[in-house]
């Protein structure tokens, strides 16, 4: 538009144009990730708080036996893999999930790209690839959920939940928000709490990838001249990626 | 003329929305900047009848333990106990409905809300706000928040009790108290509504003004109100969501048998299982937010005051650059200093000093905007309307409560008068007087704006001055009370010998307040009846040169009929020397006031003749 290039060889700033080049939308998920961005922070910083309130363990870590005394070893809690039996991997598992998560933003750069260039067949090729991501990462993290909730044992929570078979008197092996196998409470509570939170914010972005997969391939945005909604789209996913990786770093590398 | 051929880089949303409203989308699910702001301004109204109504509830108790409330008891019911005191569990409730309605429902969604909706669009030169769609859903995240707490009022077990800042374990644990059953519930999930409602405004503030200013519009050209708007919304943008994490740590810890918060209670001799939390934390986290936040209710207020005092001293703003420096500088700060709430929590004293340094750092932004206030004042041809009045007013409770800010930063005297009487003398002054002196200016201010009619002076001047003594003869008293050691939040102090001195300063204490509780109904009657009968308004009642008083009487959604005007100036020319008039609008061009301008605003006009010469090149182009 002619008004804005009168302006524009001035100053960026100088009204009647939007200065940082992005548009209305574009700018209000940046806010929007931000602010979320504080609530992720608030979290962790929980998580530090009464992580390094309670006691740490401070002997070998060969001889590390599970204990509500003192936090646990991550390595010795995350070293299950499906199908795997008897074995321990530690964070193996949760190796593959950040993995597949990181390979989804990847994916989700190439649609954006596609996006660009008006390639419509691109476009609903790697968001579809970026769903698939997605799924296959909630996934993972419905089995972390499920392992972690059983545990590891005779006698698991799972049997009273889910065979109705009520054992007196036996100790109850995996977790629950108020108690578990691996440690103090709080660490269980907070697993759930945090990565719960996360994994909702990955739920919310496939759901939103899905529509938008779907807006793109009935030609909704070709028809729109442009595809900023996957950019927009984009933006939140690869933030819910970012967190991820603080996410893993707090709970599982420290 | 400039002004006339410019072209309009929003002219394209410029379709006619005047055609076909219903009263639906008019008033209701309206997507109006203008509306929202109305709406957001009377369901504040509303909830300040209803907050300042409970504390003249509980100043009769406080000021009369020894009286009959019987006559109450049509509108409370049970809750007036049968010898005819209030009961005491609903005394704590209302504490602390009185203090979250003000904070969160009055002076933050009715500040903040009806101003930065109102003025933003109208003095950036903006259709509408980036969003309105968003816009209405913030309004109407409010409202369900609102109906919600409204709700809570009327529970078998009472709303929330545990004071509005609802420290666990009081809060988290529903078998502590009466209020922190389904009360406490109710309160948290309309807070998270709250939440909700704030930041989808504050997103679209920010968004608004970095966007869609019109041409000319530099954020050094700003009206200091549309500044302080601005760093409120990032504020609140980044403050709110911590609480939001507090908030749903907090339902956790009440319903799902987590323990963040809870850590070896005993609850009538009992343990409780929880183990592993700390209640200190919820502290800090609440704190995150809870100091940001009463910057989040006081800079809009200071931003309105900057404007109008600057109108009616019918001078420009003195310091306008450092009045944005030191927004920025509390803006920062605010984030930095929440300990100070904490200083006798167990904080570890060389934290404290820490906290204490940076809190007193804050003296000095807020100490050079009083300056400047003052200097704006000083040899002005001062207009004292009742905008005025109520501005010049929070200037001077603001001095009041900034000075004992300075005594209760110091954590060393903090141990003496925390959680006293001192403490709440000090925020009502410096927090509940001025930003509520604010909002009401802003109404004197923008009424003919908001409803193309006058307010009457008279009442107006009447409504301050009683205001204005009322506030003082009640939180002056209260300093020494709190210096006495009377703690905040108490039932009654006929049990203790050492309090019974000051009985009387307290039945005063509550006569003012209750006299001040009624004064406002002056401004209630003026401002519905000028609604529909007032005066009509005329086009810039106030003189003044910002952008909203060039749009018609009663502004349609759009705002402006024609074009966006351009901006050439900033909005602070008044009294300029060699102008023919005292006040030369922002939309007047450096090349029509020839005789008033500075050697560089000279210079400006080759670049205005440049741009309106490409723009008429532009016109040609497009056959205008
Ligand atoms: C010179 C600047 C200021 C300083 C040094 C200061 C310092 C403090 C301190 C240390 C406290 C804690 C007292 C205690 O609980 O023992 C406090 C409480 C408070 N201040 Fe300020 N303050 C300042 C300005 C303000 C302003 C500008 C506002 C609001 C607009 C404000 C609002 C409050 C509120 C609401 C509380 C009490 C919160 C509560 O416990 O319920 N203060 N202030
Ligand atoms: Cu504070």
């Amino acid at each position: 538009m002619a008004t804005t290039a009168t302006v524009g060889n001035k100053s960026l700033w100088a009204g009647g144009v939007a200065p940082l080049k992005a548009s209305y939308g574009k700018l209000m998920m940046w806010f929007f990730l931000l602010s979320d961005a504080f609530t992720f922070s608030g979290l962790l910083i929980a998580y530090a708080f009464i992580r390094w309130s309670a006691p740490a363990y401070k002997g070998n870590p060969d001889d590390f036996v599970f204990s509500t005394e003192y936090w646990p070893i991550p390595e010795k809690v995350y070293d299950a893999f499906p199908g795997v039996h008897g074995q321990e991997w530690p964070l193996v598992f949760v190796g593959l999930m950040t993995f597949i998560l990181i390979l989804s933003s990847v994916t989700m750069v190439l649609a954006v790209e596609a996006g660009q260039r008006m390639d419509k067949k691109g476009v609903v090729k790697w968001m579809l690839w970026t769903i698939i991501g997605g799924i296959a990462f909630l996934s993972c993290q419905a089995w972390e959920w499920a392992h972690f909730i059983s545990g590891s044992g005779v006698a698991t929570i799972g049997d009273v939940f889910l065979n109705g078979r009520w054992v007196e008197d036996y100790e109850i092996m995996g977790a629950g928000l108020s108690f578990n196998q691996y440690g103090p409470p709080a660490f269980a509570a907070l697993f759930f709490f945090i990565t719960g939170f996360h994994g909702f914010h990955v739920f919310s972005g496939v759901v939103i990838n899905i529509i938008t997969f779907f807006n793109a391939a009935n030609g909704m945005y070709e028809k729109r001249g442009h595809y900023e909604m996957i950019e927009k789209v984009g933006l939140y996913w690869h933030f819910v990626d970012l967190v991820w990786v603080f996410v893993f770093t707090f709970f599982y590398l420290i | 003329m400039a002004t006339a051929t410019h072209i309009d880089a929003h002219a394209h949303d410029d379709h006619d929305h005047e055609h076909h409203e219903t009263f639906i989308t008019k008033y209701i699910f309206s997507l109006d900047h203008k509306t929202i702001a109305k709406q957001f301004l009377i369901t504040g109204i509303i909830w300040a009848i209803i907050g300042a109504g409970f504390s003249a509830i509980f100043r009769l108790q406080l000021g009369f333990p020894e009286a009959d409330l019987s006559w109450l008891r049509p509108l409370l019911g049970k809750w007036i106990q049968p010898e005819g005191s209030l009961d005491p569990q609903f005394y704590l409730a209302l504490v602390t409905m009185h203090g979250t309605i003000m904070v969160f429902f009055v002076l933050t969604a009715g500040l903040s809300g009806t101003f930065s909706n109102f003025l933003i669009p109208l003095q950036i030169g903006a259709r509408d706000m980036a969003s309105g769609f968003m816009n209405m859903l913030s309004y109407w995240f409010f409202f369900l928040s609102s109906v919600i707490m409204f709700i809570s009022l009327f529970l078998e077990t009472g709303p929330a009790s545990g004071g509005w800042v609802v420290y666990p374990p009081l809060s988290a644990l529903p078998q502590a108290m009466d209020g922190s059953g389904l009360g406490m519930t109710l309160w948290l999930v309309a807070i998270v509504f709250f939440i909700v409602s704030s930041l989808l405004g504050g997103i679209n503030y920010i968004t608004t003004i970095i966007n869609l200013r019109t041409k000319g519009m530099t954020f050094s050209r700003l009206p200091l109100t549309i500044w302080s708007f601005f760093l409120t919304a990032v504020i609140g943008v980044l403050s709110f969501p911590v609480l939001f994490a507090a908030a749903l740590l907090l339902v956790m810890d009440r319903s799902f048998g987590t323990s963040f918060y809870l850590s070896e209670i005993y609850i009538g001799g009992e343990a409780l299982p929880n183990v592993g939390g700390s209640p200190i934390l919820y502290q800090h986290l609440f704190w995150f937010l809870g100091h940001p936040e009463v910057y989040i209710v006081l800079l809009p207020a200071l931003g309105i005051t900057s404007e109008i005092i600057a109108t009616n001293s019918r001078k420009p703003i003195f310091g306008y650059k450092a009045m944005i420096i030191s927004m920025l500088g509390i803006t920062v700060l605010s984030f930095v200093v929440w300990a100070h709430h904490m200083f006798v929590s167990g904080l570890s004293p060389f934290l404290g000093s820490i906290f204490m340094f940076l809190t007193l750092i804050i003296a000095i932004p807020s100490a050079v905007k009083v300056f400047n206030y003052l200097t704006t004042l000083w040899r002005g041809n001062i207009v004292f309307t009742p905008a005025m009045l109520f501005s010049i007013g929070l200037v001077s409770v603001f001095i009041s409560g900034g000075i004992t800010g300075i005594f209760l930063g110091n954590s060393a005297i903090d141990i003496q008068l925390h959680d006293t009487y001192f403490v709440v003398a000090h925020f009502h002054l410096v927090m509940g007087a001025a930003s509520s002196f604010g909002l009401l200016a802003g109404v004197y201010h923008w009424f003919p704006k908001m409803f193309g009619r006058m307010l009457d002076r008279k009442l107006g001047y009447i409504h301050f001055w009683f205001t204005f003594i009322g506030i003082y003869a009640v939180f002056f008293p209260m300093h020494y009370i709190g210096i006495a050691g009377f703690p905040r939040r108490y039932y009654s102090f006929t049990n203790f010998d050492a309090f019974s001195g000051f009985t009387d300063l307290n039945a005063f204490i509550s006569v003012a307040a209750i006299l001040t509780f009624f004064g406002q109904f002056i401004f209630l009657f003026n401002f519905f009846y000028s609604i529909f009968r007032g005066k009509k308004a005329p086009l810039n009642p106030w003189k003044s040169n910002t952008l909203e008083w060039t749009t018609p009487r009663v502004a349609g959604h759009g705002n402006w009929p024609g074009e966006i005007p351009t901006v050439y100036r900033w909005p602070y020319d008044y009294s300029k020397p060699g102008a023919e008039e005292d006040f030369i609008p922002q939309t007047v061009p450096f090349s029509e006031t020839m005789d008033s301008n500075l050697p560089h605003e000279n210079d400006m006009i080759a670049i205005e003749k440049e741009e309106s010469a490409s723009e008429i090149v532009v016109d040609g182009a497009k056959g205008h």
